[in-house]
């Protein structure tokens, strides 16, 4: 610890603390540019200028220095008020006066920053510079005229992205940052440098002039598009969100969020289902919801039902219908839509035992079947993390795929996982904290699942205080609905082989439909996507941002989310849906309300009802372990389509074309 | 911004120099320069190798050399960088050429020294046979730039052409030199002041004299 005096403030501050630490530590604020928590040191802003002494007679950035024994601060005397009014003032200089018809105002660090140190007026009137703006791609607008070459975008690509796309170029006062050649920067994180931007200069491009930060409502969320589990504001104005954002949780997102996290919500107002339909002679008609619940009576199917969840469904609304189903008298409940089978006896061998949090202090990392970087962005920021800023050899085995860091590719043959080379194995075994990370491409071959669990053991990945054995999933409805029960011995074909005469489908869009011809096929959900084409009675439902939830992200833990708007029409929440339609079938289902649903939910799952990890303990069930020598397919065939939600946004829909089918659009000239 | 480069069109670039390669004196001349650093610090390299295939570029069209895009993106890849990262270096020193430039390049110091010597005579100097700053005379002879200081102010006003410095310049110097290398002659390099020999003061030593002859010890007079 080191001895400080911030303003005649006395503390201790860790070793290697700097000064800009020291006083956030002290309870003051430091103005700050280029200085993130989460990217290297810069240093170029000059924005955090304090008094230090012993040191020479004139402000220092505190951002690059050291806090040292015996140091006193000052953050308040004339000399760092005049350094950070002069500092603003050059700031300014080349920086439009533009706030009004900026997206950045109301939220923007310069403007709150001008006012709070600024000196109030410029004495420059000779001509400001001008930037012609860059192209970064569909998600990332720039205005570089307002940039302040902080480089927070071009650390945060290098750094945590892993797309070294973005850099300065030229120098002094025609210094740009721009993406290489004005590329569209190939990544499914760019959306964060509209975060990390302290100015105008990169703002959102599917969010432009919508709103103003101080028009929204902010509900705090938990994203539903992939299975890490992001937490996010979503900001939404009357009965549209707007906007999703990350919130910082150090467990699970830090402060990022994929783009499809961030940019598929232009999609909650297209194409939804927001009335209830029944089949009629091959079409689908307009109908109300006593004439649908009365076509479901109609089926008359006693206990011939099932429930299938899709990758986006909730937990209340996976147990309303689990309750509905079970009240019926069937347990036919499946939530792997695509066939997957593996086995569930325990659950600890289907979950990302060694948490998000932990995989950055991985020692080894092998990956078997998975585009982590697509099915989990932001554990694959993890695993870059380790890799790239301790060197830690990632082994991959399946679809050679740049994940951002350097792996090593031993192949992609299914049998590799029960006979790893030599090198390998010893590797693995000498590792203090290894890693074995299953994707959903490895879990779909026979005997994948067995052979892993045989080598964690066998290398010794499961210690005292490390579990190195993960499965990563990407439907965020996947562990959540394992602890509710959906899943059958052999999957979704254990259901076609029972032939239900009536199904729900919870927002189930990826299943084969042609399998159930013979059932009556029930789509409660909000897109009209494949479930609902497929569908014979729709009855619609609400998205994730309509409704108070729980879900249970890959690593198990479990997270709430609140509703920020209500489903549009006559669209209404899930779990009332199956409450309502339980009195036209006759049957109760022991709640009527929310919260009811919830406790019963928690009264059956107990672990569901305490926000955090759920502790699946460790066991390993026995499995057979001898893969087939096949290749390992990947799940996700297009990281910006991989929902209903995200097929219908426009925004999501641009991105897979530009930058995974290599579409060029022209940019409408100014 | 007006004075940036006008760097030439994508596609024509790729097409001409999209398969550039060493030549095979300049492989060995990059792998001596790259085995001056440690293995995995390769990077460091990349100033040196610019400069090796700006000449080889120069060498190929008669001129003194450009970084055209894909000639960035070799060198990057065999130090085995982001193209982006060589691209800042290349885009960051003014030695470097985003576009082409004709066979001489000359780049004449607009700093204070010079300045107050006289540098706008020498600029009037090209601009009078025709040189348009930041431009290629349609003979395709001559490219004009001027520049900060090149560090060279003892000897002001100077400009840089090529790889040679002339300086103590006026404007008659000035349109000497350029018409001797017009006509494919070489000028004398360095001071066009025929009182001095490089950096030393015009009319002999005005400080430490005793020197000029024999070593001597000015300590003990101090």
């Amino acid at each position: 610890m080191v001895k400080v005096t911030v303003d005649g403030q006395e503390l201790e501050v860790p070793q290697g603390a700097t000064v800009l630490q020291a006083c956030e530590m002290a309870g003051k604020e430091i103005p700050r540019f280029c200085y993130h928590e989460r990217l290297s040191i810069a240093g170029n802003c000059r924005m955090c200028l304090v008094e230090v002494s012993p040191g020479p007679p004139k402000p220092q950035a505190s951002c690059a220095l050291p806090a040292a024994e015996g140091q006193v601060i000052k953050t308040d005397s004339p000399m760092v008020k005049k350094a950070r009014e002069g500092v603003m003032e050059f700031l300014l200089i080349n920086h439009p006066l533009d706030c009004p018809i900026c997206d950045q105002g109301g939220e923007c660090d310069l403007q709150d920053q001008s006012v709070a140190y600024g000196r109030g007026g410029s004495r420059y009137d000779e001509n400001k510079r001008a930037v012609t703006e860059k192209y970064m791609g569909p998600i990332v607008k720039t205005v570089m005229t307002r940039c302040i070459q902080c480089t927070r975008c071009v650390r945060f690509a290098e750094e945590v992205a892993g797309v070294e796309e973005i850099g300065a170029i030229y120098r002094g006062e025609n210094m740009q940052i721009t993406s290489y050649l004005e590329r569209a920067v190939n990544s499914e994180l760019s959306g964060n440098v509209v975060d990390l931007c302290p100015v105008g200069a990169l703002t959102s491009k599917p969010y432009a002039f919508e709103a103003r930060p101080w028009e929204l409502t902010k509900t705090m969320g938990i994203d539903m598009t992939d299975a890490v589990g992001t937490n996010v504001r979503i900001d939404s104005r009357g009965r549209q969100v707007l906007r999703v954002l990350p919130r910082v949780n150090d467990d699970v997102n830090e402060e990022w969020a994929s783009d499809k996290t961030r940019h598929h919500v232009d999609g909650l107002i297209l194409r939804r289902l927001d009335r209830p339909f029944v089949r009629k002679d091959g079409k689908l008609v307009e109908a109300s919801w006593g004439e649908a619940f009365a076509a479901i009576k109609a089926v008359n199917a006693g206990s011939s039902v099932a429930a299938i969840a899709g990758d986006m469904a909730d937990c209340e609304t996976m147990f309303a219908a689990k309750a509905l189903v079970s009240a019926l008298g069937s347990n036919l409940l499946e939530g792997r839509q695509t066939g997957l089978k593996y086995d569930v006896s325990s659950l600890s061998a289907v979950n990302f035992n060694t948490s998000i949090a932990q995989a950055e202090n991985a020692d080894l990392v092998l990956l078997v079947g998975t585009n982590l970087r697509w099915e989990a962005p932001l554990i694959n920021t993890r695993i870059r993390k380790a890799a790239w800023k301790r060197g830690v050899k990632v082994y991959t085995i399946g679809q050679d795929i740049d994940q951002s860091y350097k792996t090593q590719h031993l192949g992609n043959d299914a049998s590799l996982v029960a006979n790893l080379p030599a090198d390998v194995l010893e590797a693995l075994s000498k590792a203090e904290r290894p890693m074995i990370i299953a994707g959903g491409g490895a879990l779909a071959i026979d005997g994948v699942h067995g052979a892993l669990l045989a080598l964690a053991d066998k290398v010794g990945a499961v210690k005292d205080g490390w579990n190195g054995f993960n499965v990563v999933h990407f439907s965020a409805a996947r562990m959540g609905s394992l602890m509710l029960g959906y899943a059958q011995v052999g999957g979704i074909a254990d259901i076609i082989a029972a032939k239900p005469k009536l199904a729900f489908f919870l927002g189930a869009d990826e299943v084969d439909f042609t399998n159930f011809a013979g059932t009556v096929k029930v789509y409660v959900g909000h897109h009209g996507d494949k479930g609902a084409h497929a569908a014979d009675i729709i009855l619609p439902a609400a998205a994730w941002t309509e409704k108070d939830f729980t879900t249970v992200n890959t690593e198990g833990r479990v997270q709430r989310s609140e509703r920020a708007v209500f489903a549009p029409g006559d669209a209404r929440e899930d779990w009332s849906i199956f409450r309502a339609l339980a009195d036209t079938l006759g049957v109760s289902l022991g709640f009527d309300s929310f919260d009811a649903c919830r406790a019963a939910m928690v009264a059956e799952v107990p672990a569901l009802g305490v926000e955090g990890l759920a502790d699946y303990g460790w066991t390993v069930p026995k499995l057979p372990s001898n893969p087939e020598a096949r290749e390992i397919g990947t799940p996700i065939k297009d990281f910006y389509l991989t929902n209903a939600i995200c097929r219908a946004s426009p925004t999501m829909q641009r991105c897979s074309d530009e930058l995974i089918h290599g579409v060029e659009f022209v940019e409408a000239a100014e | 911004m007006a004075d940036a480069p006008q760097i030439p069109d994508e596609a024509e670039v790729r097409a001409r120099w999209g398969n550039f390669a060493w030549t095979a004196e300049n492989a060995e001349n990059a792998k001596t320069v790259i085995a001056r650093y440690p293995a995995g610090r390769q990077r460091s390299a990349v100033m040196p190798l610019l400069d090796l295939a700006q000449r080889q570029v120069g060498a190929e069209t008669q001129t003194q050399g450009w970084l055209p895009v894909p000639v960035i993106e070799y060198v990057a890849a065999q130090l085995d960088m982001p193209f982006i990262r060589a691209y800042e270096v290349a885009t960051f020193y003014t030695m470097y050429n985003m576009a082409p430039v004709g066979r001489f390049h000359v780049q004449v110091c607009g700093t204070t020294p010079c300045l107050l010597r006289g540098s706008d005579n020498v600029m009037a100097a090209c601009k009078n046979r025709g040189m348009v700053k930041g431009k290629t005379t349609p003979d395709g002879l001559f490219t004009l730039t001027e520049v900060e200081c090149l560090g060279t102010c003892t000897n002001a006003p100077m400009v840089q052409i090529n790889d040679d410095n002339f300086e103590d310049l006026d404007y008659d110097s000035m349109s000497h030199i350029l018409e001797e290398l017009a006509a494919g002659r070489q000028p004398k390099v360095g001071t066009q002041n025929s009182g001095r020999h490089k950096a030393d003061p015009e009319g002999g030593p005005t400080t430490l004299k005793d020197m000029q002859n024999a070593n001597h010890d000015y300590r003990k007079e101090w």
